[in-house]
């Protein structure tokens, strides 16, 4: 699992079957202190959520997992919203307080 | 697995219920001598690692779910599964 911090939302109208109505988002991977690592990209949301939250993802076969129905072609999803990381500097939320 | 160090616990009141009540660590991988190296990480934990400790993580979700036993659509990859006392390089 990686941390990154939702940068938008992607609206994509048409996609494989199993994955209607799923909420897409646009991630940046970042590090503990919240710096970006590696590119951005796109990963199914399931916990709700939304641009500038830090988030932690996990990544190939267990995204699809993560995704009802489960047999589904996904490669990131959003598995939980952080509320803190007890490090000297930790990364923030960008944009609340 | 990796070798890494445990750099500090993580708090996330909402997320997938496959992680209810399991510890959320952010790891930093390590070479042989114990200087980082690469990008830091997330994993559970199912040995009572500590911050600062060197541990083993398994990035592999087939082993978590044999390790974790809550069937087979578990989405979690990256577990803590021992402590290193030490590398002998």
């Amino acid at each position: 699992m990686y941390l990154g911090i939702v940068k938008g939302t992607v609206v994509a109208e048409r996609k494989y079957a199993g994955l209607e109505g799923t909420k897409l988002l646009m991630v940046q991977p970042v590090d503990e202190h919240g710096m970006a690592v590696g590119d951005l990209q796109a990963a199914v949301d399931r916990v709700q959520a939304g641009p500038g939250d830090l988030v932690y993802l996990v990544g190939s076969r267990e995204a699809a997992l993560a995704c009802d129905p489960w047999f589904v072609p996904v490669d990131a999803a959003i598995v939980g919203i952080v509320d803190g990381i007890d490090v000297p500097n930790p990364a923030t939320r960008e944009g609340k307080p | 697995m990796r070798y890494c160090r445990v750099v500090g616990p993580m708090w996330a009141a909402v997320k997938h219920p496959a992680f209810a009540g399991k510890p959320l660590f952010v790891v930093q991988p390590l070479d042989e001598t114990g200087a980082d190296v690469g990008t830091s990480f997330v994993a559970i934990d199912t040995v009572q690692a500590g911050v600062g400790d060197k541990v083993l993580v398994l990035t592999e979700g087939t082993g978590t779910r044999q390790i974790l036993k809550q069937g087979d659509i578990v989405p979690i990859r990256s577990t803590i599964v021992g402590v290193v006392d030490h590398v002998e390089a």
